[in-house]
């Protein structure tokens, strides 16, 4: 047996959805593949395992990630958020409200990606960071259909529910401004 | 409108897929691929693997337990030395761990005598053969009166081939299983399946188990398009894995792995001959078909039959054409046949169209028809012509200048394009349960699939209808086999198949019911249906002997679909702006869902149009592209107006619900209407698909 097959052990601390866990992760494992196998949040969903299709999008530390891309060993300490997290008290966000209202979703495996994406996408927006359609970088991006596209372009469907998740988060976004209006 | 039932579960993680039900002391599996793309496996090395700390087992040729009866090739998993494709499964390791099992994966050697494979379509190869069937019960060929003398003395004639490329279906969840063995020899699987009692019966039959030692269980399922219609050799290799570990193990197929073993579209060659007057209209169709299957299991698909549905002209033909070669297994992909032979017939109406100077929808209704033009048999309700009416109303098509490559914005040149679509009305008997229950609610049972089609909010909106119920009260239960068999999730057939049993079985507990009010029994009161027995009530229907009596009709749903592109005349690149589909598919159940399912037809249209081509290693065999960087689906940005209407359509000859299929036709002539568009936007016509810079640019 090479030497480099002989499993390693780390022990680490994840902070997921406000809950601690102390964990002793092989240090081969994925983040995704821990939240997954060893927590029980199978919320989030492994559809590429290669970074490609963004069913696993996590928020970590706020910042939507791939969770198949991040070593758990490599995120000791780590605050996550995953799509079982969206919800407070039992009450949906408002993004999870508007894919319902919008069926934007079918099948329902990309989902927990693309609300945890959007998420963070608001997010992003919200405090100014323009992507690669912002027409103008010295002001504040307007969220409109072109660019609700390209942010949410890290997360494949393949049902093709993208008209229903532009609508979604179309909504989502008036909604928020308004709130913080 | 009704919100899919399961929305909340989908929105907050909590809907389980196969991979995720919690099994006590499960192990993983991972799978190794044959890495020639023919010839036999000469020595398994399993040594450095079974060293690894955590290994349970390894499974190949060498060591496989024997199989009772594969019912097909691609089932007879590890059963021999033979490579018949490169990717094909050769090995498997059972862990402790994912990352035990994988890395064990790499240390399996496998030897090989290997042989070059022959894995290049052509319509000369010598092993072309004429199938004795196409998917899944047609004639191979047909021929009516003389189709190429016709053909050959016809004033206008447009002979043209266009060719597809294979694709993969590529569902976001892999095709996945957890398998466990009890201690009676009875089998549980849960499984990412378009079919519970499918896989049942199929795995059942693998292993020589009575299928009532078999269950399979999919409540929800991260999309198929086919690819999970029936079982693949995935299934058969966690069974046994399971087996060989005396544990329960699970199984997702890589992404990387999916191409070779979970099924793709054919490839294939269509030659198209239109004959018609000056005035358009047609007098001989020829459509002639060469497509590939691979030695272990043939697969023929129908890419000619819509041909024999759409278009009225005495003389006709149509044939399909098969290669076996040294290549994964082809299966079924969102609307086998019609996708890529509507393309080519959509495509060559447009040739024709422009050949005539007719404008393509004038055309499409010149050549229109009430009845079946093959059979012969009158159509249960066609409204193509209204869809092309109603659509060119909505679209704006009127004035629609014909000339080519003109339109100009900026650096883009712009076009509109029209192609029609169809698909078959299928319905397949099925079996379920209607229960009144205590409480005043109902509980309707069947094994049918809810892919992401919204079947479940379907056929409680069904069952609530039948049973005068509010929907609130009628809960449906499916994705298992233990409840009462039913069809597979394909061909479109899932709510006209499974929603008659549900109406059946309801109609018969409503029966029940009155009658119970009749017989004055005691017990609690139901909702104004009467008096219910503690255990509830419970009636059951199949629906065999109702299809056999159904009358010959021609059952088809028919569609219009417009687009408008913009091509950029610097570097080739493709948009498409907006579309629009107007679909004639019967009653529409559920006008939210309905709607998702056509849109996300189009918008797989869009990627057929554009981006998705599985590119055949032709030294080494196997796909070139395996992964989701290199096989492009259309993301966010690629789809941008894309819309869907359907014109009213009752048609009494369909089933109790008066519907038709509506999960396959919104990709039915998609890719023509984005293709006619370019050939309008740029003037080039481009015989095969994607429609890429690279295609595009030398003639801009």
């Amino acid at each position: 047996m090479d030497s480099e097959s002989t499993p390693v052990h780390a022990d680490i601390t994840l902070v997921v959805n406000g809950r601690e866990h102390r964990l002793s992760v092989d240090t081969r494992a994925s983040l995704l593949d821990v939240l997954r196998e060893d927590l029980g949040l199978t919320g989030s969903k492994k559809g590429c395992d290669h970074g490609q299709c963004g069913a696993c999008t996590i928020l970590i530390g706020g910042r939507r990630a791939n969770g198949c891309l991040a070593l758990a060993v490599a995120h000791d300490g780590a605050d996550i958020v995953t799509v079982e997290g969206l919800a407070r008290d039992g009450r949906l966000s408002p993004v999870q409200e508007a894919f319902i209202e919008q069926d934007a979703f079918q099948c329902g495996y990309c989902t927990p990606g693309q609300l945890c994406s959007a998420t963070g996408m608001l997010d992003e927006a919200g405090q100014g960071w323009p992507s690669t359609v912002t027409g103008d970088l010295g002001s504040e991006p307007v969220l409109d259909d072109d660019e609700i596209r390209e942010r949410m372009s890290g997360n494949l469907c393949r049902c093709g529910a993208y008209v229903g998740i532009v609508a979604a988060l179309r909504e989502a976004s008036r909604r928020k401004e308004a709130a913080e209006a | 409108m009704t919100e899919r039932l399961e929305s909340r579960e989908k929105v907050t993680g909590t809907a389980r897929y196969a991979f995720e039900y919690p099994v006590e002391n499960v192990a993983y599996v991972a799978a190794v691929q044959a890495s020639v793309g023919r010839g036999e496996i000469t020595a398994v090395g399993t040594e450095a693997a079974m060293a690894l700390p955590g290994v349970l087992a390894v499974l190949s040729c060498e060591n496989a337990p024997r199989l009772s009866d594969p019912p097909d090739g691609e089932l007879a998993v590890f059963q021999s030395r033979t490579v018949s494709y490169r990717g094909q499964f050769v090995a498997a390791v059972v862990g402790e761990t994912l990352e035990t099992a994988r890395e064990a994966a790499r240390l399996v050697h496998v030897e090989y005598a290997p042989e070059a494979p022959d894995v290049r379509l052509r319509t000369d190869h010598p092993s072309l053969y004429q199938p004795g069937k196409v998917n899944p019960v047609f004639p191979a060929d047909t021929e009516q009166g003389e189709p190429e003398e016709v053909f050959n003395n016809s004033a206008v004639r447009v002979d043209v081939t266009y060719t597809t490329p294979a694709e993969h279906n590529n569902p976001m969840e892999p095709h996945a299983t957890i398998a466990l063995w009890d201690e009676h020899g009875y089998l549980t699987l849960y499984d990412s399946t378009q079919g519970a009692s499918t896989v049942q019966s199929m795995v059942a039959q693998t292993f020589g188990l009575d299928p009532s030692h078999v269950r399979v269980v999919a409540p929800h399922v991260g999309g198929g398009f086919g690819s999970k219609g029936i079982p693949k050799p995935n299934v058969v290799l966690a069974a046994m894995a399971a087996g060989a570990a005396g544990r329960p193990v699970k199984f997702a197929v890589p992404r990387q792995q999916m191409y070779a073993t979970t099924g793709y579209r054919t490839p294939t060659i269509q030659r198209l001959r239109l004959g018609a007057d000056n005035d358009g209209r047609l007098n001989a169709i020829l459509h002639d078909v060469v497509e590939q299957t691979s030695t272990v299991k043939e697969f023929a698909e129908q890419t000619a039959t819509p041909t024999r549905v759409m278009y009225q002209a005495p003389h006709r033909r149509t044939s399909h054409r098969l290669v076996p070669l040294d290549v994964p297994t082809p299966s079924w992909m969102r609307a086998p046949g019609e996708t890529p032979g509507m393309y080519a017939l959509e495509s060559v109406m447009d040739e024709l169209a422009i050949a005539t100077g007719i404008d393509p929808i004038e055309l499409r209704i010149r050549n229109d028809t009430d009845r079946e033009p093959e059979s012969g048999l009158p159509f249960s309700s066609r409204n193509l012509v209204a869809c092309l009416q109603e659509g060119a109303a909505r679209f704006g098509w009127a004035g629609r200048d014909p000339a080519t490559g003109v339109r100009w914005e900026g650096r883009k040149l712009i076009g509109t394009g029209v192609a029609a679509s169809t698909y078959p009305a299928y319905m397949s008997p099925n079996r379920a349960i209607a229960r009144a229950e205590p409480d005043g609610t109902f509980t309707v049972r069947i094994a049918a699939a809810d892919i992401g089609t919204g079947a479940r909010t379907a056929l409680a909106l069904i069952a609530a209808e039948t049973l005068k119920a509010d929907l609130g009260d009628v809960r449906v239960e499916l994705g298992d086999s233990a409840f009462p068999r039913a069809s597979v999730a394909g061909g479109s057939s899932g709510t006209a198949g499974w929603g008659t049993a549900v109406v059946r079985a309801c109609e018969a507990l409503r029966a029940k019911l009155n009658g119970a009010v009749a017989g004055g029994r005691g017990g609690s009161s139901h909702a104004g249906n009467g008096a219910i027995p503690p255990e509830g009530l419970e009636a059951a229907a199949d629906t065999g002997a109702e299809l056999k009596a159904r009358e010959k009709y021609a059952r088809h749903a028919f569609g219009a679909q417009f687009a408008e592109v913009e091509v950029d005349a610097d570097t080739g690149e493709v948009r498409v702006r907006r579309m629009l589909g107007v679909f004639a598919a019967g009653r529409i159940i559920n006008p939210a869902t309905a709607r998702s399912q056509f849109i996300g037809g189009m918008t797989m249209g869009v990627g057929m149009a554009l981006l998705e081509e599985s590119v055949m290693d032709e030294e080494f065999g196997d796909f070139l592209n395996r992964d989701l960087a290199q096989y492009h689906v259309p993301a966010c940005a690629d789809v941008r107006d894309i819309d869907a209407a359907w014109v009213e359509e009752s048609d009494p000859h369909l089933n109790p619900m008066g519907s038709k299929g509506i999960g396959e036709i919104g990709i039915v002539g998609a890719a023509a209407a984005v293709g006619n568009a370019v050939h309008h936007a740029t003037g080039i016509r481009v015989r095969h698909l994607p429609i890429t810079p690279a295609t595009l640019l030398p003639d801009l």
